[in-house]
């Protein structure tokens, strides 16, 4: 009953939206996800945004005289599902899209988009290859790729602490060990450093003084760490009590207040990667609001980078002045914009600069926010 | 050389770690031919105690020696008394019952116990503080031992000497080899098995309850699953040196942390566990009781 009252819903607002097609000169924004299904919890909440985003323009004028239309299509995080959905979306004229959710999806339908050069940007998909592989030039994202905090620690051991003889530790767990595979590869990359240790340590055990001399005969001036704060901890204690002092950076499973409060003095000076705090941004906090106005509770999955997502793409189409995809990228990649996620733009593959994670340093039992 | 000294010592150092442990285990077994799974719990306890005693001393400014030897006495204490009662009340009715009943009654003490402090203390990890004393160590050496693991393996030492000896030349040791030997006959002789079995789990508990102390002192932190993977390699380590000997324990104990130590050293981490349980294997299948077990026949 619930599904088929939702699909009423949808079917009236594919009905408005397709009538008004033909209603004269708007702006067509599509958006694309989970609206139904399991994974409907990711997708509502950057459908909402879009709206609230839309609104808002809307009641000042839209964009240029034009009002912003909404095309909303559900592709319950399944590529064949997604790839109708782009295909309706093309079809009905969108001049961009929010979306879509999920990566897999993602995937498979930007080649449809990629014919007409539309321009994507989603909310929420992290798969690293989407921009990394240079495939979808018309694909933009507001959410760090997966493997964005490797590529930080990467970045902050190379040019903040100028490291050249890095080694990489793990719990053999899939996010521990994923993230030492990305840090491990973007290292062999980058000349000048060498990997000089790579070792996975065993969750629980009671001692790690043997991986801990092994670091220390490795002649490493740093550590990279991909794991959780009960290991970190434990090695960081018996690396500062054989008095190896090099830096040690780690990932938002250590940037936990658990691992200030078990290692105690030895968390001193720890990096950690973690997201960026953006509780504090005023935009941020005006979508909570508007969120908990309409609908009277907390947003959810991806709600804010959905909000920055639809913020984005109508700032690109303003400063572009035209609906013409390659004004709409060149406008991406080039004016900032105030977001809910903060101040961002693109970069040449589609990943925003200034959303994602920062690195953390303990200092005086607090973790504190470097800028480097 | 340096670099092997220091894993050598790393491993002696882990290797002790076991060993305090595996000594519960290892009597335990030559009594009463019973694996105490809720051993590992005990020495969880033995810390978590230690942990609370330290905390209420150090309110009142005790100095470090002082909060180190009254923590680890009240450790004791407590813990003997768990292991005392555990057996009573968990061991004691399945005396005759097959052996099967009697060890999954452990296996349900140990998460009993797991959950119990779970509840009554907290999932989250905790702190420990460093309360064994520091010893400066001069200037080649301090690299290559850490103090508290030179108390580790001195606490190991002195134990397996002193329970050697009273095993060997008190009435009470004597007795329990006998029961060890032959529990209907020594009961025919005037023994009172029930109390020798008792002094064997408040010996294994105490033994824990240091361990338990030492451990958590070195590594920092544990919460209430520590006793888990501490029994399990304890147990290994029992095995190995062949269960039932005390100084097979030990043994059995030191050759399982070298192994780690050495193989994470030289080979890589990732395959420690690997190293440590062929090694087992092996040495399982030319000594099926062990590397010092005595074998023995089936009793008909």
């Amino acid at each position: 009953m619930k599904s088929f009252f939702k699909l009423l819903v949808m079917s009236v607002i594919f009905v408005v939206s397709s009538m008004s097609v033909f209603a004269a000169d708007t702006i067509k924004l599509g958006v694309a996800g989970a609206h139904s299904g399991d994974l409907a919890s990711y997708g509502i909440p950057t459908s909402r945004a879009v709206q609230f985003v839309v609104d808002e323009y809307n009641k000042n004028g839209g964009i240029d005289g034009k009002k912003i239309e909404l095309l909303i299509e559900d592709d319950e995080c399944k590529p064949e599902k997604a790839v109708n959905a782009a295909t309706k979306l093309m079809s009905q004229g969108a001049d961009a899209v929010v979306g879509h959710i999920c990566s897999g999806p993602t995937k498979a339908a930007l080649p449809i988009y990629l014919s007409q050069m539309i321009p994507v940007i989603s909310p929420s998909a992290t798969s690293p290859i989407l921009t990394q592989s240079g495939d979808y030039p018309n694909f933009f994202r507001t959410i760090a790729p997966d493997d964005a905090q490797a590529r930080l620690e990467v970045d902050f051991a190379i040019n903040a602490l100028n490291l050249k003889k890095i080694a990489i530790i793990h719990d053999k767990g899939d996010y521990g060990k994923g993230l030492a595979e990305y840090a491990r590869s973007f290292l062999k990359e980058t000349d000048n450093v060498e990997i000089v240790l790579f070792e996975g340590v065993t969750p629980g055990a009671l001692d790690y003084s043997a991986v801990v001399q092994k670091i220390k005969n490795s002649e490493a001036d740093g550590v990279i760490f991909g794991g959780y704060h009960p290991e970190a901890s434990k090695i960081v204690s018996q690396m500062r009590k054989k008095n190896i002092d090099i830096p040690f950076i780690s990932d938002d499973g250590v940037k936990d207040n658990k691992f200030i409060k078990v290692a105690g003095k030895y968390a001193e000076g720890v990096y950690a990667t973690g997201p960026k705090d953006v509780s504090s941004n005023a935009l941020a906090i005006e979508a909570e609001k508007k969120h908990k106005d309409k609908y009277g509770d907390q947003s959810g999955a991806f709600y804010l980078n959905g909000y920055a997502a639809a913020q984005a793409i109508l700032n690109a189409i303003d400063k572009a002045d035209s609906t013409d995809p390659d004004a709409i990228m060149k406008a991406l990649r080039t004016y900032y914009v105030e977001t809910s996620l903060g101040r961002i733009k693109f970069d040449e593959k589609g990943d925003a600069i200034g959303v994602g994670f920062s690195v953390y340093q303990v200092q005086n039992g607090e973790y504190v926010e470097q800028n480097f | 050389m340096e670099y092997f000294l220091q894993l050598f010592f790393s491993g002696i150092t882990k290797g002790s770690i076991y060993a305090l442990i595996a000594l519960g285990y290892t009597m335990v077994y030559g009594i009463i031919q019973l694996i105490n799974f809720a051993h590992g719990e005990i020495y969880m306890i033995g810390a978590f105690t230690a942990l609370i005693a330290a905390g209420v001393l150090s309110l009142f400014n005790f100095p470090v020696a002082a909060i180190f030897i009254i923590a680890t006495l009240v450790a004791i204490l407590y813990s003997s008394s768990y292991g005392y009662t555990i057996e009573k009340v968990a061991y004691k009715p399945l005396r005759n019952a097959p052996r099967l009943s009697a060890l999954i009654s452990a296996i349900g003490m140990s998460i009993f116990l797991q959950n119990y402090v779970l509840l009554a203390q907290t999932s989250d990890f905790l702190p420990f503080p460093s309360i064994t004393p520091e010893i400066k160590f001069i200037k080649p050496y301090e690299n290559i031992l850490s103090s508290s693991g030179f108390l580790i393996i001195m606490f190991t030492v002195i134990a397996m000497i002193l329970l050697s000896l009273f095993i060997k030349f008190t009435r009470t040791g004597k007795a329990m080899r006998a029961t060890a030997q032959d529990k209907k006959m020594a009961l025919l002789l005037g023994i009172n098995v029930d109390r020798v079995i008792s002094t064997t789990f408040v010996i294994g508990s105490a033994l824990a309850a240091l361990g338990g102390v030492l451990i958590a002192s070195h590594i920092g932190q544990i919460n209430f699953f520590i006793g888990f993977i501490a029994g399990i390699k304890a147990f290994t380590a029992a095995v190995l040196g062949g269960i039932g000997s005390i100084p097979g324990a030990v043994l059995g104990a030191l050759i399982l942390g070298l192994t780690e130590s050495f193989s994470t050293g030289y080979i890589s981490s990732d395959y420690q566990d690997v190293f440590a349980f062929i090694l087992l294997v092996v040495i399982l299948i030319f000594k099926p009781s062990g590397i010092l077990g005595k074998k023995t026949d089936q009793k008909v």
